[in-house]
């Protein structure tokens, strides 16, 4: 059982995101991974190191390559990830929601 | 309902979000492009403040937002406005500095008479399907990418 601390630590590089992203919509080798990136192999190799050591992606033998996908604990750290995004994005428009009322309040006041 | 958000997807490289609000297109625009009506709201989560903002609301000019958790973290996003039409769509390019910044969003906002209120329709178009992907798992919008941040202050 890996702990939610560390799938979260993992999760708050963008970089790590964005490979979790790519993982969802399937299995990659780790040239593939890097290609967006403009990161070198031993780079992209630390973070797949970091996202697996948090249980969020699982490796495959095939030859001399060692394709990644996304584990099930993965797809529910993303999910939980892009709630708590939202949430954040909600809670902007729900301020503004305030300062909205406030105008109109005042511009009633003036008429 | 008067107030819930939707975000989705469409096609390979567009994210779509609607929201409904109880003023007119006029004030809402409004609120979108006067920096300090800009700086009370568009903040994420509790405790981050936008210290600077700079919006030149004028087809080609720029936009700058700085935001700060008080403790030392931050990140800023940058653009440029592309069309205005006063008070009912704004069309802009914008990119997050983390500190690289990532690809071009091209967005197109729109706020639509909705009863005595608006409908803002926010229609982002990344560059291609794996951009979008990033760019939905890296926070995508202002203040989603602040409870990253906040996240990182936590663990």
């Amino acid at each position: 059982m890996q702990s939610l601390d560390a799938a979260f630590a993992a999760l708050a590089d963008p970089t790590r995101r964005a490979i979790l992203a790519r993982l969802a919509k399937g299995e990659a080798t780790v040239n593939e991974l890097g290609k967006p990136f403009e990161m070198t192999q031993p780079a992209v190799s630390q973070h797949l190191k970091v996202l697996e050591d948090a249980g969020l992606i699982v490796r495959r033998v095939q030859g001399t390559k060692r394709p990644r996908r996304l584990a099930n604990a993965g797809i529910e750290a993303m999910d939980q990830w892009l709630a708590m995004l939202r949430k954040a994005l909600e809670k902007n428009y729900d301020r503004l929601d305030g300062v909205l009322a406030g105008i109109e309040k005042q511009k009633k006041g003036e008429k | 309902m008067m107030s819930k958000m939707t975000l989705k997807t469409e096609g390979q490289t567009h994210i779509i979000v609607t929201r409904r609000f109880a003023a007119p297109p006029e004030t809402v625009y409004r609120a979108h492009t006067d920096p300090k009506l800009i700086q009370k709201w568009l903040l994420g989560p509790e405790g981050w403040s936008m210290p600077v903002c700079v919006n030149e609301a004028r087809p080609g000019g720029k936009f700058r937002y700085e935001w700060t958790n008080g403790k030392g973290g931050g990140f800023h996003i940058t653009g440029e406005f592309v069309e205005l039409e006063p008070y009912n769509r704004i069309v802009h390019v914008e990119r997050m500095h983390l500190p690289d910044p990532t690809p071009d969003n091209h967005v197109e906002t729109r706020f639509d008479p909705d009863g005595e209120g608006t409908l803002m329709t926010m229609r982002m178009t990344l560059p291609d399907a794996q951009t979008r992907a990033a760019m939905l798992a890296t926070g995508m919008e202002r203040g989603m990418e602040a409870s990253y941040v906040r996240l990182e202050g936590m663990i």
